[in-house]
C-alpha cells in the first residue's frame, strides 16, 4: 500500500508538492466520481425492487426486507430483528402494528403473540438482485423487439456507411477529374446542415419515398457522412499511386483496385469510422423519433424515452433497460476508446 | 491441409459477390474510361447527399412559404412570407408573451441564455481539464478516458441518468439529506431545472472539447517551455505568455464548435425535462420539432421558417469557424 501511494504521489525529480499538484489531484479524483458516479449509481439502482426504489434515504446496494410465510396467516409477513426485554434478539414476523406496539410472532412457533415496542425492532434486510427488472421488459414489453431494431439499424447503417464513404473517398483521393473540387465543396457544405435545420422537408422526402415508419427511413439519410469521407480520404492519400498503376498494368479493373488493393490498406481508418458509426447510430434519437411512430419499430432509444415519459413511470424497468442501452457503448469505451480519442484529436470531428 | 480461418469463411461469399459485380463494371470502365469510374465511385455518396441533405435544404425554403397542415408540397398553399411575419409579429421582442408566436420567442430567449452560460462554463472546465491532463501524470490515458466517458453515452441515457439523480428520492437529495437538508423536487423548479440542463449538457460534452484542447496543447513546441524554465519564468507567466497565445486559434475553433452544437441542444434535455416545467427549458430544436410534428396544431411551414432562421445562425458560425481555420493554416505555412 505504501509503495502504491509513493508511486502515485511521487513527483518528477523528487520535487516537493506545489499547490497545483493538489488542484490536479482534486480535479482528477473529483472528475472520476462525477463522470462515472451517476452511471454506476444508475446501474446499482437497476437491481432494486420497486419498493426499494421508493425508499428515502436510499441504500446504495439493492436490499430487500425479508418476508416469511407463517402458518395461520394468508399473506407473507415482514421479518424483524426484535430486541427482547432480556437483552437477546430474536427474528420475529410482524402480524400487525397498533400505535407504538407491534404484535409479532415467532415464525417457528406461530401460536404465541409477542408484543414489541416499534423502536426495539429493525427490519431484516438481505441483499437481493431484482433480475426480473431485466427479464420482464423483454418478455412482457416490446424491448426485445426494440433491441433487435437498434442492432439492425446500427449494423446495416455502419456497413453501408463504410462502403459508400470509402467509394467516395477513393474517387476523391485517387482520381483527377472535372468537378472534384465541387464534390469536395458539396461534402463540406453538408457538414453545415444539421438535422435540426432540415427535419421538416427531410420528413416529407422520406414519406414520399414510402420510408416513413420503416427502419430504412432511419438508416438511409445517415449513411453518407462528411466526417467519414474526410477520415478515409486523408488516409487514402497516403497510399502511393504507383501501387495502383502497377495493378493497372496487370489488367486489374478499377473496381478490383478499389476492392483488392485500396480497401485492405485503408483498414485502420475503416475501423475508426466503423467504431464512430456504431456509436452514432446506436445513440441516434431525434430522427428515429420522427420517422418511427409504430411501437414495434421503435429503437431502444425511442422506446426508452417514450416509456420514461409516461405518467406512471415504471422506474425499475426503465433503469434496467437504460443499463442494457448503455452496454454496447460501455464495451466500446473499455476496449476501443483509444481509437476514438485519437480519431477526434486528429480530425477535430465528432 | 490447413483449415480455413473464420475471416476467410466470412469473406468468401463477399468476395464472390464482388467478382460478380466486377464483370459489368469492367464493361462500364471500357465505355466511360477511368474518369467515368471516378463518377461511378462518387455517385452513391452524392446521391444520398443530394436526396437527403441538399434537396431538403432547397425544399425547406419552399416549405417555409406555404401554409396548412399537409406534408406533401403539392397539397400546400403558397402564402409568401406569412410564416416569417408570423414569427416576427411582436410588440416587444424581449417579452415573448407580447408576440404572436410566444413559444418561438421563449425558445429563442432560453436558447440564448443556455448557449451563453453553457459554452462559457463548458470551455472553461474543458480548458482546466486539458491543462491538468497535459501535466506529467501517472496513467494519463486513463484519466483522459475518464473525462471522455459521458461523451459516448446516448443522449437518452444521459437524460435518464440525471432524471434519476435529480428526482425526489434521488442521489442529490440523499447527499443533501446527509448534511441535514430537506429533499427538494428540483425538476419542478424553473430556475433549478434550467441550471440542471446546463450542468447536464456540460457533463455530457465537456470531455470532447477537453480532448481537442489537449491536442492543441500538445502541439505547442516543448522547447518554448524549456526555454522559459531556463529563464526561471513563473508558471503563471508561462501560461499567459506562451500557452494561452499559442492555444488561442485552437481555442477559438473549439468555442465556435461548441456554439454550433449548443444552439441545437435538444436530445438529452428533451428526455430530462421535456421542455418543462412550463416552457422554462424549451429550446429552439424542440420548438421546431413540436411545431412540425408533435403538437396538435402542427404547422410544418412555421417549423420550416423557424429552422431556416436557426440555420442562418449556424451558417454564420460555421463560416467564422472555417475562416479561423484558414487563418490558422496560413499562419502555419508562413
Amino acid at each position: 500500500m505504501g509503495k502504491v501511494a509513493r508511486f502515485i504521489l511521487r513527483r518528477k525529480g523528487g520535487q516537493g508538492w506545489h499547490w497545483t499538484d493538489i488542484v490536479t489531484w482534486f480535479w482528477l479524483v473529483g472528475g472520476l466520481i462525477i463522470m462515472f458516479g451517476p452511471a454506476i449509481w444508475l446501474a446499482f439502482s437497476s437491481f432494486k425492487t420497486p419498493a426499494a426504489l421508493a425508499e428515502f434515504p436510499p441504500s446504495i446496494l439493492p436490499y430487500v426486507t425479508s418476508q416469511a410465510t407463517v402458518e395461520g396467516y394468508d399473506k407473507p409477513l415482514m421479518l424483524y430483528d426484535a430486541k427482547m426485554p432480556d437483552g437477546s434478539t430474536r427474528v420475529l414476523a410482524e402480524v400487525r402494528r397498533i400505535g407504538l406496539v407491534a404484535q409479532m410472532v415467532d415464525p417457528k412457533a406461530p401460536g404465541e403473540i409477542v408484543k414489541v415496542n416499534i423502536n426495539d425492532r429493525s427490519p431484516v434486510r438481505t441483499m437481493s438482485f431484482a433480475t426480473n427488472n431485466y427479464t420482464e421488459p423483454f418478455v412482457h414489453f416490446d424491448f426485445l423487439r426494440y433491441l433487435w431494431n437498434s442492432v439492425f439499424v446500427t449494423v446495416v447503417a455502419t456497413l453501408i456507411t463504410l462502403v459508400v464513404n470509402s467509394m467516395a473517398a477513393f474517387a476523391l483521393s485517387k482520381y483527377e477529374f472535372k468537378g472534384r473540387s465541387l464534390a469536395m465543396l458539396v461534402i463540406l457544405a453538408t457538414l453545415m446542415v444539421p438535422l435540426s435545420v432540415i427535419m421538416v422537408p427531410l420528413y416529407s422526402i422520406i414519406s414520399t419515398l414510402g420510408l416513413f415508419n420503416s427502419l430504412w427511413g432511419v438508416i438511409l439519410p445517415t449513411v453518407a457522412t462528411p466526417t467519414g469521407v474526410f477520415i478515409l480520404r486523408q488516409y487514402m492519400l497516403t497510399i502511393p499511386d504507383e501501387l495502383l498503376d502497377a495493378a493497372r498494368m496487370d489488367k486489374a479493373s478499377e473496381w478490383q483496385i478499389y476492392w483488392r488493393i485500396v480497401l485492405p490498406l485503408t483498414a485502420p481508418a475503416l475501423a475508426v469510422l466503423a467504431i464512430f458509426s456504431v456509436v452514432w447510430r446506436w445513440n441516434d434519437f431525434l430522427w428515429p423519433l420522427i420517422v418511427l411512430s409504430r411501437r414495434e419499430l421503435y429503437t431502444l432509444q425511442v422506446g426508452l424515452s417514450i416509456y420514461s415519459g409516461e405518467l406512471n413511470v415504471q422506474w425499475h424497468f426503465i433503469l434496467a433497460m437504460t443499463v442494457v442501452t448503455m452496454i454496447p457503448v460501455v464495451l466500446v469505451f473499455i476496449f476501443l476508446q483509444r481509437f476514438i480519442t485519437t480519431g477526434i484529436a486528429g480530425t477535430g470531428l465528432k | 491441409m490447413t483449415t480455413p480461418s473464420l475471416s476467410s469463411l466470412i469473406m468468401a461469399p463477399v468476395n464472390a459477390v464482388m467478382r460478380i459485380i466486377d464483370a459489368p463494371l469492367r464493361r462500364l470502365q471500357k465505355a466511360t474510361g477511368i474518369g467515368g469510374m471516378a463518377a461511378f465511385f462518387l455517385a452513391p455518396n452524392m446521391l444520398i447527399f443530394g436526396i437527403f441533405v441538399l434537396l431538403p435544404l432547397v425544399i425547406n425554403f419552399v416549405y417555409s412559404m406555404t401554409g396548412g397542415t399537409a406534408f406533401f408540397l403539392s397539397e400546400r398553399d403558397f402564402i409568401g412570407g406569412a410564416q416569417y411575419s408570423r414569427l416576427f409579429e411582436c410588440q416587444n421582442y424581449l417579452d415573448p408573451m407580447s408576440c404572436q408566436e410566444d413559444a418561438f420567442w421563449t425558445a429563442v430567449g432560453n436558447t440564448f441564455w443556455f448557449v451563453l452560460i453553457q459554452v462559457t462554463l463548458m470551455i472553461l472546465t474543458a480548458l482546466i481539464t486539458a491543462l491538468i491532463l497535459n501535466r506529467e501524470l501517472a496513467a494519463r490515458s486513463f484519466w483522459r478516458a475518464v473525462f471522455f466517458f459521458p461523451v459516448l453515452l446516448s443522449p437518452v441515457v444521459v437524460g435518464l441518468i440525471w432524471k434519476w439523480i435529480l428526482q425526489r428520492q434521488g442521489l442529490l437529495n440523499f447527499g443533501l439529506y446527509q448534511f441535514g437538508m430537506e429533499p427538494y423536487t428540483w425538476l419542478t423548479d424553473r430556475t433549478w431545472t434550467f441550471a440542471a440542463t446546463i450542468g447536464v449538457s456540460i457533463w455530457a460534452h465537456m470531455g470532447f472539447y477537453a480532448l481537442i484542447i489537449l491536442a492543441g496543447l500538445q502541439a505547442i513546441p516543448k522547447d518554448l517551455y524549456e526555454a522559459a524554465e531556463m529563464d526561471g519564468t513563473k508558471p503563471a507567466r508561462v501560461f499567459w505568455r506562451i500557452t494561452l497565445p499559442l492555444l488561442a486559434p485552437n481555442l477559438l475553433v473549439v468555442v465556435v464548435l461548441a456554439l454550433i452544437k449548443s444552439v441545437q441542444v435538444f436530445d438529452e434535455i428533451y428526455v430530462l425535462t421535456g421542455g418543462g416545467p412550463g416552457t422554462s427549458t424549451l429550446f429552439l430544436t424542440q420548438y421546431i420539432y413540436e411545431t412540425g410534428f408533435a403538437s396538435a396544431l402542427r404547422n410544418p411551414g412555421l417549423a420550416a421558417a423557424a429552422s431556416i432562421l436557426m440555420g442562418g445562425v449556424l451558417v454564420v458560425l460555421t463560416l467564422i469557424q472555417l475562416g479561423i481555420g484558414k487563418r490558422g493554416e496560413n499562419k502555419g505555412k508562413r
